[in-house]
């Protein structure tokens, strides 16, 4: 037989976003190098446009409507993938748009930051895409690579140290112990592709116990991920010490891309065994909400408590993985599950986001994130007060803002499976919601019913441009799909995997 | 007309909303233009409630009239369907009114820390959560509705209110929250067990045939967490007196004229209804709780020695009534029972206006300081003391509709409930009427029978202003034309609540 290489086909236009990205990745290594210091502003600019610009050909290829697959099925662009690309490029401009005053005042390395957050993207929009063991995994380290430089770019701050160096080592560990996993389902299937995998996975028998651990050890690597308790711990101090734009990055984007591989994963390749992973799902959401939440209500830090919070709402998200194998076909089966997963990520997206440009916009003026900081804002912030009340209400789950269509969609999920267990799921969902409340009214409470602390001044909070905008983007999206779910609920229906392998 | 016809509900939802973003948009300082623009907003909303009134067709009371279906989360197959009819009617007016009448006596009652602007934006949104909870007629539509009107109570109560007031508001917000929560549970149940639609009318056709009996007792449970708290039944009921103490006086006035009435209004328009077999196995626990909230509503208020506190505890009492009227499930008893709604909304609601007025003078409303109001503020006195009457179900005014019918109600309740058990709460009930003319009377002769005490004997205490007259003659008035005319208001319900019993045979 001749060994005659084969070219692989290349789907340009499905490569679209990356390869935009590539490029203004390239725009901003060269301005910096060879501009220096006086092209320092220009990098946040550049970044900026480089997603909107991104987004263009996510857009055309939704238009263009059809599933592209490559390289044998490893490469999928279907509508999942799309709307996923969509969310990570937003949420990267977003992220872009928070950053720019706090790192331009900063004494911070600014082409670099911005390389490494488009870098970080980059691999995320390939996740979303990726349909093969390795794919996923070169996917996952080029944007936990990055993120985790990015943790610790306060490099003079001993906190801002010890997140980036928890976040590296649990982020490695984690790594490790999901490539492991990867490497047993590999041995068992004889194939990297994850459409291969799950044919082998429903086919043997279903005791095959290396194909258990392997699935438990891949779950457990995105646990960590995705924070999920008990492989949370790392999360409150890297969220604590990374500088609050990255804090806002990973608790959305990086979150996001963890469960847009735990959904390909699991509805992909682990489809036939549900019997493994259906019980461990229901264990990590049930304990991920409720952990999250009960210590979350302890922190006075508003940065920590949105980092346990986030912990907490990542427990919704991984409720509707544990009933998606009995939800029955008529009612969109698996289909439903993962639409109420990708539902909650984006509007997430939105509230969380917002939350922390709040938290940014203010301590321009306060210098802290202790929440006793944020005493009588209304009084002197009535703008920002209001903002951030309709975010934190909105991650509460109250009409009419988004977050109560996020909640919904995932109890309708829980009830559409109509198993005891998935009730079960749901009653916790609603104790959650309320101890929940508890926490996120508190900083409420704090903002407008509490005096102004001493010592602090009544001037008015300057927002910047660039934050204010970012706050205004994310303050549209939650009232807005709060009071018109169909905006959303589209991109949650049609976020289905393509038929091509 | 038709196209009026269409967008009127809508107007009546929204028109408040629009007028608060407007209020956004001043600036702080202009206090005057707040209060107009709230108050020409409020009026207009008014106006479009007299339209929908001169155009309803009281012949046609029993079906939905000013029907708007349209599109809205097509995924979970929501649609926005609004619509009137005899029960929705009378509710949907009491809270245009109320708001109205809440923002003129605002006119020069701001509590601390003042601000208008924020203060009359808040009455405005809560304005669009009550229309929309009476007009919605999809479930999901009404839950969002319900809720709105959380976060602006939260805010009034937590930022205007006294000296406890994070407690109470947070109270409020976390009960209120814990049962919408089991809510939603419920109608997702019903959703997915009585053909995938959250359309009311729909439901009621389907849900009893398609779901399994013990099925519907658990989604009943569900939704009755959701319903009592809000009313709230006597377990449940710890929210209120804090709520209503710490509350500002709009506050109060909101939620004892309209935010309870949301609870005993979802039990009318969708728990029975779509679960009559459900409501007939639940209603003599429903019956037993509303009596023990009336007799232990009764003694707390004996046991107090502050005057909104007396009366948020007879709103436990009161709204124990409507409850009983509701848990007969007959035609005489859910009349009685909406009257009772209408009937408590403006009496509790005139009595925590004056209660308000009472501390504005004399910044306490402990019992044992006050004395002789009628000496020092006559009008104030006489109002007070009308009010009281009123509230203790004196025939001719609107209080006794509220109450006779629904105690003669438990006399003889739908077949299928123990007649025995519903007369026992019926002599119950009735003895909860002479303990409910004991406590008002007690209320009225330690207020303002006698003399000042010592402490205010000097104190100059202005009598009525005219926000006061002004806000307080309409619902007098109403409470006087009610109590004589009461088939003005039975006469609009009864066809309503015949449809919504369909079910029991037309009992």
């Amino acid at each position: 037989m001749d060994a005659v290489f084969d070219f692989p086909r290349v789907d340009f236009h499905a490569f679209g976003p990356e390869i935009v990205l590539v490029v203004v990745l390239g725009v901003l290594l060269l301005v910096d190098l060879v501009f220096e210091e006086r092209a320092r502003w220009a990098s946040s600019t550049i970044a900026g446009i480089g997603l909107l610009a991104a987004l263009v050909p996510v857009l055309t290829l939704a238009v263009a409507g059809d599933d592209r697959s490559m390289f044998g099925g490893a490469y999928v662009v279907d509508n999942f993938a799309l709307v996923l690309k969509g969310l990570f490029l937003v949420a990267g401009y977003v992220t872009v748009l928070i950053s720019t005053d706090y790192i331009g005042e900063g004494d911070y390395y600014e082409g670099e930051y911005y390389f490494m957050l488009l870098s970080s993207l980059l691999g995320m929009t390939v996740m979303a895409s990726a349909r093969d063991l390795l794919s996923i995994f070169v996917a996952l380290e080029l944007l936990s690579i990055p993120a985790y430089l990015l943790a610790g770019w306060r490099k003079r701050d001993l906190r801002g140290n010890e997140a980036s160096l928890k976040y590296y080592l649990l982020g490695v560990f984690a790594s490790a112990v999901m490539l492991y996993g990867m490497s047993l389902v590999f041995g068992v299937a004889g194939s990297t592709l994850l459409s291969r995998i799950g044919d082998a996975v429903s086919a043997g028998p279903r005791s095959a116990p290396v194909i258990t651990v392997g699935i438990v050890f891949v779950v457990v690597g995105f646990a960590f991920k995705v924070s999920a308790v008990p492989f949370h711990t790392w999360a409150p101090d890297t969220y604590e010490g990374a500088p609050t734009p990255i804090t806002a990055f990973l608790s959305v984007a990086s979150k996001a891309a963890g469960f847009v591989a735990l959904v390909q994963l699991v509805f992909i390749g682990f489809l036939g065994r549900d019997d493994v992973w259906a019980p461990m799902f229901w264990l990590l959401a049930a304990l991920t909400m409720t952990v999250g939440n009960l210590i979350a209500l302890r922190q006075t830090n508003l940065v920590r408590l949105l980092a346990y919070s986030s912990v907490a709402q990542a427990g919704f998200m991984l409720a509707p993985f544990a009933v998606a194998a009995d939800i029955p076909a008529a009612r969109g089966g698996t289909g439903g599950a993962i639409g109420s997963v990708v539902t909650y990520l984006l509007i997430y997206s939105a509230m969380n986001l917002g939350a922390f440009a709040v938290v940014m916009a203010v301590a321009r003026k306060t210098r802290s994130g202790e929440i006793s900081s944020y005493g009588g804002l209304f009084q002197y912030a009535p703008g920002l007060t209001v903002l951030m009340s309709i975010f934190l209400f909105a991650l509460a789950g109250i009409p009419p803002l988004a977050g109560w269509y996020a909640k919904f969609v995932v109890f309708k999920s829980l009830l559409d499976a109509g198993t005891t267990a998935g009730i079960a799921l749901a009653v916790v969902g609603v104790v959650n919601s309320v101890v929940a409340l508890f926490y996120y009214a508190s900083v409420a409470r704090e903002m407008w019913m509490s005096p102004v602390p001493e010592g602090q001044d009544l001037a008015a909070v300057r927002v910047p441009p660039a934050l204010g905008a970012s706050l205004a983007l994310c303050a549209a999206a939650t009232l807005a799909i709060g009071v018109a779910p169909n905006l959303i609920a589209r991109l949650g229906d049609v976020a289905l995997f393509g038929t091509l392998p | 007309m038709d196209g009026l016809d269409d967008v009127a509900l809508s107007a009546a939802v929204f028109l408040p909303l629009a007028g608060a973003v407007v209020m956004l948009l001043v600036p702080r300082r202009r206090e005057t233009e707040h209060k107009v623009i709230a108050l020409l907003t409020t009026l207009a909303t008014f106006a479009v409630g007299i339209y929908v009134l001169l155009r309803f067709d009281y012949g046609r009371a029993d079906v939905l009239q000013f029907n708007v279906d349209a599109s809205w989360i097509d995924v979970i197959n929501s649609r926005y369907i609004v619509g009137v009819d005899g029960i929705s009617l009378p509710l949907l007016l009491l809270s245009m009114f109320v708001c109205v009448l809440v923002v003129v006596y605002s006119w020069s009652h701001f509590p601390e820390p003042h601000n208008p602007k924020a203060f009359l934006i808040l009455v405005l949104v809560l304005e669009t959560g009550m229309n929309g909870t009476f007009v919605a007629q999809d479930l999901i539509l009404f839950f969002v509705f319900f809720e709105v009107v959380l976060l602006p109570m939260y805010f009034m109560i937590g930022v205007w209110g006294g000296e406890q007031r994070q407690y109470a508001a947070i109270k409020f917000f976390l009960f209120t929250l814990f049962g919408s929560a089991l809510m939603i549970l419920g109608f997702l149940a019903l959703f997915f067990r009585g053909g995938q639609t959250f359309a009311i009318q729909e439901l009621v056709a389907v849900a009893s045939d398609t779901i399994p009996r013990s099925t519907q007792l658990i989604i009943f449970g569900a939704l009755f967490m959701g319903f009592a708290i809000k009313v709230p039944m006597f377990p449940f009921h710890t929210w209120l007196p804090d709520a209503h103490t710490q509350a500002p006086t709009q506050g109060s006035v909101i939620l004892a004229a309209i935010l309870l009435k949301l609870g005993t209004y979802g039990f009318v328009r969708i728990a029975i209804p779509i679960l009559p077999e459900a409501a007939r196995a639940w209603a003599p626990w429903i019956g037993g709780l509303a009596v023990i909230g009336i007799i232990y509503g009764a003694l707390a208020c004996l046991a107090q020695s502050d005057m909104k506190r007396l009366i948020a505890f007879s709103s436990v009492a009161h709204m124990g009534y409507v409850m009983l009227g509701i848990a007969t499930l007959t035609d005489f008893g859910i009349n009685a029972a909406v009257f009772g709604m209408v009937a408590h909304g403006l009496i509790t609601g005139m009595l925590f206006f004056v209660a308000g007025s009472v501390k504005d003078r004399l910044h306490t409303l402990e019992l044992s300081r006050l004395g002789g109001l009628l000496l020092q503020a006559p009008r104030l006195g006489w109002v007070l003391g009308f009010c009281a009457m009123a509230s203790l179900g004196l025939p001719g005014l609107a209080g006794f509709w509220g109450e006779f019918p629904a105690i003669l109600a438990a006399y003889n309740p739908a077949p299928g409930l123990s007649q025995e058990l519903f007369r026992a709460y019926m002599v119950i009930a009735a003895i909860g009427t002479v303990f409910a003319a004991g406590y008002l009377l007690w209320m009225l002769q330690r207020a303002a029978f006698g003399t000042p005490t010592k402490e205010f004997a000097d104190h100059p205490v202005p009598d009525m202003r005219w926000p006061e007259y002004l806000a307080w003659t309409p619902m007098l008035l109403l409470i006087v034309v009610l109590g004589l005319f009461p088939g003005l208001l039975f006469g609009v319900t009864d066809g309503a609540v015949g449809t919504a019993l369909a079910a029991f045979g037309g009992q």
